[in-house]
């Protein structure tokens, strides 16, 4: 009689197993996140390193002689009042446009689409000079002794390459509003505007807020178009952007300093805005 | 009455063509068809939110073939009732009696009878986003019924809801068919939603529309023999 053979517990393990059963290995994520952070990190320490510098470079002293320069007080004004306009002008177009082009498709849908973005990528200095000569041809040519090298020029340049990036957001906001509400609203009684103004609109407002707010901060930073199409004449079409150049021209590098603090603290100010009431979802 | 002859529609790769569909003046409707068959198309095509090539549809005695959508008076339910975020439970029922310029006080009077009557008036202030989705599709309900549209169209209204919910909802809207006698076409992939609200049941297949006559009986049959 063949004795019993107790099971042996390290013989079953040796059993052959198939490549799916093979104890697996997996490396560390260690690695991987340490290279995502050094990558990301280095980027985050010369942004801010670059805006530490800036603040150590100037003083409360250069901060306020700059600010009690009249020229730079009528920068700063200009550029306000400037920025404002073309940050409403960008809502009254953007919005149109962006519905338009996320509600309906039409013959030319990507075309338009397309075009929209041209001054996004177009060097801004090719914007300015696009603009000059389009006022050399009628019916503009009949209007370019008001608005070249005058101040509706330093409105129009801002314009043209913010009204990009509002169009740009707020497509993108009309796009992940479900068309569905507005349907219903249709249902019950609306005409299109009606709809569009009682259910769109107010489901949109943190995208408006976000567009207005890039809008504004991307006129804020103009300056090639600006050169060209506006010129940079001081106490008439000085925004901050000229300014920080026309202090740089001269020498004076505190003064150009100090100015690029103000920009830097309303740059601050605006994307705060844009993240506390625009849309989490944007890119700002 | 709802009444569609002879109705084509083509929209890009889908189509369907020559469909009829009859719901009696009063009387519950209910199109069943699998997942991609055009039922939701053909729903909103009666509503006017889908162009039709050709083909008549009456609502209530009136052609409303080329009408806008506003112009119809319907009352429409999608599936996930598309309430308006931004407004209260009060403003989403009150919205089609302001957009027709409603004295205030008939649509206080118009909104309190329709939330005693789906049971929501506690809810009344809040907004969508606290709501749960028995109570989201019981608002989408009242607000299609605010104005007394000849027609109620309701877009897979159930399918969201937990089975508890759903046989809730059932009696919801039982209670707003013996209340208010609105003729309705109620879309839906369910066949228990289906055997217990349908007097008159059509079948979606293939780009047509079929009926299924011979009363309850004949309706609960064919039910129990469909897939799904």
């Amino acid at each position: 009689m063949i004795p019993a053979t107790p099971i042996d517990e390290s013989s079953a393990s040796r059993v052959p197993q198939s490549p799916g059963q093979k104890a697996h290995r997996v490396g560390s994520d260690l690695p991987f996140y340490a290279g995502l952070i050094v990558l990301g990190g280095a980027y985050l320490f010369l942004l801010l390193a670059m805006l530490i510098a800036d603040l150590f470079y100037t003083s409360p002293g250069h901060l306020l002689a700059a600010l009690g320069k009249p020229a730079i007080q009528y920068s700063i004004g200009l550029s306000l009042i400037s920025c404002s306009i073309t940050a409403l002008l960008s809502l009254w177009v953007a919005v149109p446009i962006g519905y338009l082009l996320a509600r309906h498709r039409f013959r030319g849908h990507s075309l338009v689409d397309a075009i929209l973005d041209i001054p996004i990528v177009l060097p801004p200095l090719v914007v300015g000079l696009s603009l000059l000569i389009l006022f050399q041809f009628w019916p503009f040519r009949l209007a370019a002794d008001w608005v070249v090298y005058q101040i509706p020029a330093v409105i129009l340049a801002q314009f043209m390459v913010a009204c990009a990036f509002a169009t740009r957001t707020l497509r993108t906001t009309f796009d992940q509003i479900d068309p569905r509400c507005e349907q219903v609203a249709l249902t019950l009684g609306c005409s299109r505007a009606q709809a569009f103004a009682s259910v769109v609109l107010p489901e949109a407002r943190r995208g408006i807020i976000t567009a207005a707010t890039l809008a504004w901060a991307r006129s804020l930073g103009e300056f090639g178009p600006l050169l060209i199409f506006a010129g940079a004449t001081r106490m008439k079409t000085e925004v901050l952007s000229t300014t920080v150049f026309l202090e740089l021209s001269v020498g004076d590098l505190e003064a150009a300093v100090a100015v690029s603090m103000i920009m830097i603290v309303a740059a601050v100010v605006v994307l705060m805005i844009a993240r506390i009431w625009g849309s989490r979802d944007l890119t700002l | 009455m709802i009444c569609v002859k002879d109705l084509s529609v083509c929209i890009g790769d889908f189509a369907f063509k020559g469909v009829q569909l009859q719901v009696p003046e009063g009387g519950y409707g209910v199109l069943m068809g699998k997942t991609g068959s055009g039922k939701t198309t053909l729903l909103e095509s009666i509503a006017g939110l889908k162009p039709i090539r050709q083909g008549r549809i009456e609502l209530g005695g009136r052609t409303v073939t080329h009408m806008r959508p506003a112009e119809r008076g319907i009352g429409y339910v999608p599936q996930d009732g598309a309430l308006f975020a931004t407004m209260t439970v009060y403003q989403n029922l009150a919205f089609a009696l302001v957009v027709r310029r409603t004295r205030r006080q008939n649509v206080e009077r118009r909104i309190d009878e329709i939330a005693g009557l789906l049971r929501i008036s506690d809810l009344l202030q809040r907004k969508p986003a606290g709501l749960s989705g028995g109570e989201r599709q019981r608002v989408a309900l009242g607000r299609a019924l605010s104005f007394e549209p000849a027609v109620l169209l309701l877009d897979e209204p159930l399918s969201a809801l937990d089975d508890d919910t759903r046989y809730q909802m059932y009696d919801v809207i039982r209670r707003v068919r013996e209340h208010t006698r609105v003729t309705t076409l109620h879309v839906t992939h369910n066949r228990h939603e289906a055997s217990e609200m349908a007097d008159v049941l059509f079948q979606m297949t293939d780009g047509g529309v079929s009926e299924v006559r011979g009363g309850p009986e004949a309706i609960s049959n064919r039910i129990e023999n469909l897939g799904g």
